[in-house]
């Protein structure tokens, strides 16, 4: 039995909106850029259990298709954010956004 | 009866891995909560009839770009409380704001109408047939496209990651 037919859909948004906001959550609160890559991660996977949970109460194999995509973007996000990161740390010996607020205005 | 109880067990385990995440004080504790939450993520993708995508998100997530951010965190030499602390009337604020999100998103979609299903139900749609069927058909451009920005990053990574551009 799957979730699909006990559960409705309503349980799903609302999961995926709190772990949504969590990332938010961490994004607004946290200072370590490290760890606000890791919001944006979760913020990413909150909007992919959405587009699964869209596609099996549709029976519809296209939302699971964008999920890939979605899956191989957020590859390349993390590959060259933590290359950036990394050169970031290896200039300012610290991974603090505020040192990076000369990007601000 | 049991995927209900399955599906409230998971998610309360998928919040509170990432509360977690955000809360704890140590980056390496972060990154382990974050591979606990994409493991539980897994567990709803195999209840909802998609297993292919619960194996593929394992790999990617779980295999390799939490290896990267582990990575990065130990060449970085971060497994300490070092961070710099935000003031608390900062926190306070983040707090309010992220908790006033989700009362409005929360109330926004408590008045969206339920969807009818015009597709008849089919619990295979999550194979790996299905999809790569939807994938080569439907989808190919994007799939070349995806190819050429994956290219794209790992070569941006490489040139980031050099000590110096001449």
């Amino acid at each position: 039995m799957s979730a699909i037919q006990v559960i409705p859909i309503n349980w799903y948004l609302l999961l995926s909106t709190v772990l949504f906001t969590i990332g938010v959550l961490g994004v607004l609160f946290r200072r370590n850029a490290i760890i606000i890559f890791m919001s944006i991660e979760l913020m990413l996977n909150a909007v992919n259990l959405l587009l699964v949970a869209f596609s099996s109460y549709l029976s519809d194999s296209k939302g699971q298709v964008f999920v890939f995509f979605i899956m191989a973007v957020a590859a390349a996000e993390v590959a060259v954010g933590l290359a950036i990161l990394m050169m970031v740390y290896r200039n300012t010996k610290s991974t603090d956004i505020n040192i990076l607020n000369k990007l601000k205005w | 009866m049991i995927t209900t109880y399955l599906f409230y067990f998971l998610s309360f385990l998928a919040i509170m891995f990432a509360l977690m995440v955000v809360l704890s004080k140590n980056p390496v504790h972060s990154v382990l909560y974050l591979v606990l939450t994409f493991f539980t993520i897994a567990g709803h993708y195999v209840l909802l009839n998609a297993q292919f995508l619960a194996v593929v998100h394992v790999i990617v997530y779980a295999g390799a770009i939490m290896v990267l951010f582990l990575f990065v965190i130990m060449l970085m030499n971060l497994n300490k409380e070092t961070e710099p602390h935000k003031s608390p009337w900062l926190k306070f604020s983040a707090a309010i704001a992220s908790g006033l999100m989700l009362i409005v998103l929360v109330g926004s979609l408590k008045g969206a109408e339920t969807i009818i299903a015009t597709n008849p139900f089919n619990a295979n749609i999550g194979l790996i047939e299905n999809l790569g069927q939807c994938l080569f058909n439907d989808f190919l451009l994007p799939f070349e496209v995806s190819s050429i920005l994956l290219l794209v990053a790992m070569v941006g990574a490489v040139m980031l990651g050099k000590k110096s551009i001449k």
